[in-house]
């Protein structure tokens, strides 16, 4: 596994693939389509390799499988507003037919994508030619059935649905129901309920926008439906809680069913202290009992059957807490970090900056760090932990926390529905890993 | 009792108190939401607009110009990929009183 303390971590680099700035990164369902968005409104999707009797020892590799342009730059004259066609969020539907659908979202308006293949063509039309030009029909003498022949494989990829015209804010978060027929839709202040199949219509069932706005104080940063209760779904918001709503109880879920927030011990309160306890991800786990958090400086894991507080809490970089002062100032306490579970709830991964990534085992209780980077892997390397250096004397090996370099940050992860096989995104580099098979 | 024990996140606010004395009094309220809210502000000047294109009828399009991005107004039609990003600097609400 991969944390065994016996031997090395045996965490392999398998992938490294260039783009604009990624800015999402999302397994499908099943695993072998992995979606990522960048900063150029583009998706591009990569389709695991079938397994073969010569790669016994890993499993496929991942290649280009379609690349598509989702969204495109838009100017708001009305609000003098420029909508960017930076791709927030992907979330994939369940396979129903031989088509793949996923959902893309920039900031104000979400696509539905079919993505089909087409691996035959027609051929042998008694009324034109091959390459399309109409013949003489005086020299047609003979019927012909055209028949369908064997072409090489094209991905296609269509937009069936636009959902526009129901944010205000910027939207944060999309989440599919379990009943694969509706999905929600999260800005800074509003969560739309959408039918998959209805784009001129959206409900809205969550509103904490203020009468005045002088009155904001907090705001929505992420939201997403229990993956088992169709009625269920979860918002957090940068005061550090989280609000369950059940759509069974009204119709305007703005009083929420539970509220998940650690008391704070007010002697510690600081100047930065809401800032840092801003939840940026909130990831229902597998199961459905637990619900995992990131705040700027940790992961917490929650009971969804107990409000009070957190049942688990890992640290992801607590040497920063003395750095606070400088990454206000340079913007980096209001990154983003995105988290996620692995197939049987029992690892969390998040990243962190220097292009470290941190994954923690709930049942060991041990954690790593590690690296993703093209100088120091080539392909089917195992991957070496790192380690920060908070203060004191550096070991040899050991990065101190003011060599570490903040622009390079790891804000979105993934990680396989079944596998051992994480999707890591740097700025502009996508990387995959995967524990090594013995 | 030594009162030198000072939590980490206490001793780098007081580093940005004494470098920014005026911070707000609302420690992670408006200000950031507010920024947060705004983002894509872009100022569009219809008068600069209709003032650049009469030009435009009377000049051909200016070929050697390279299109400086900061210069929107009477030379060329604006579009909103020239006019500059209003970014909504919290540099600028951190020093201002």
């Amino acid at each position: 596994m991969w944390l065994n303390q016996e031997r090395s971590t045996d965490i392999l680099f398998l992938f490294g693939y260039t783009a604009d700035i990624i800015s999402t990164v999302e397994f499908n369902h099943s695993g072998e389509l992995l979606a990522t968005g960048d900063k150029g409104g583009r998706v591009v999707i990569f389709q695991q390799e079938q397994e073969n009797k010569t790669q016994t020892h890993s499993r496929g590799e991942y290649n280009v499988y379609s690349t598509f342009q989702s969204h495109e730059p838009e100017f708001d004259y009305l609000k003098s507003l420029e909508i960017e066609e930076k791709i927030n969020k992907i979330r994939w539907l369940p396979q129903k037919n031989a088509a793949q659908f996923l959902l893309s979202t920039n900031d104000k308006t979400i696509k539905l994508w079919k993505i089909s293949e087409r691996d035959k063509r027609p051929e042998g039309y008694n009324l034109k030619e091959e390459d399309g030009r109409y013949r003489d029909p005086t020299t047609v003498t003979t019927l012909r059935v055209p028949v369908f022949r064997p072409m090489d494989l094209m991905v296609e990829a269509s937009p069936r649905r636009i959902f526009a015209n129901a944010h205000t804010y910027h939207i944060n978060s999309i989440s599919i129901n379990s009943d694969y027929e509706t999905y929600l839709s999260a800005d800074d202040l509003r969560i739309n309920l959408w039918h998959l199949e209805i784009t001129d219509r959206s409900f809205n069932i969550v509103d904490i926008k203020p009468a005045n706005m002088e009155e904001l104080t907090e705001v929505i940063t992420a939201a997403e439906f229990h993956p088992n209760s169709c009625n269920t779904f979860v918002y957090s918001s940068s005061k550090g809680t989280i609000r369950l709503c059940d759509m069974r109880a009204s119709a305007l879920c703005d009083r929420h069913s539970k509220l998940f927030e650690e008391p704070e011990d007010p002697s510690n309160r600081s100047f930065f202290s809401e800032i840092i306890s801003s939840i940026s991800d909130v990831k229902f786990s597998h199961s459905g009992r637990y619900m995992m958090t990131r705040d700027y400086l940790s992961v917490k894991i929650w009971d969804l059957n107990m409000e009070n507080r957190p049942v688990e809490t890992y640290q992801v970089h607590e040497y920063l807490r003395s750095k606070l002062c400088s990454l206000y100032e340079n913007d980096c306490i209001f990154d983003k970090f995105e988290c996620c579970w692995n197939g049987s709830d029992s690892v969390v991964m998040t990243g962190s900056y220097n292009n470290f990534f941190r994954m923690f085992d709930r049942n060991t209780k041990r954690d790593i760090t590690l690296e993703a980077s093209r100088e120091n892997n080539k392909p089917r390397t195992v991957l070496k932990p790192r380690k920060v250096c908070a203060s004191g004397k550096r070991k040899k090996d050991e990065i101190s926390v003011d060599s570490l370099d903040f622009n390079k940050k790891i804000l979105h992860t993934a990680w396989h529905p079944k596998e051992n096989i994480i999707a890591v995104a740097t700025t502009n580099n996508l990387y995959i890993f995967q524990d090594k098979v013995n | 009792m030594e009162d030198k024990v000072t939590s980490p996140e206490k001793a780098e606010e007081a580093k940005l108190k004494a470098r920014y004395p005026h911070l707000g009094q609302k420690p992670g309220g408006s200000d950031f939401l507010r920024k947060r809210l705004q983002k894509g502000q872009k100022y569009f000047d219809s008068g600069d607009y209709n003032m650049a294109k009469a030009k435009m009828k009377n000049k051909q399009l200016p070929t050697a110009a390279a299109p400086d991005k900061t210069e929107v107004t009477g030379d060329h039609i604006p579009t909103p990929q020239d006019l500059p990003q209003r970014k909504p600097s919290l540099v600028a609400s951190k020093l201002a009183g």
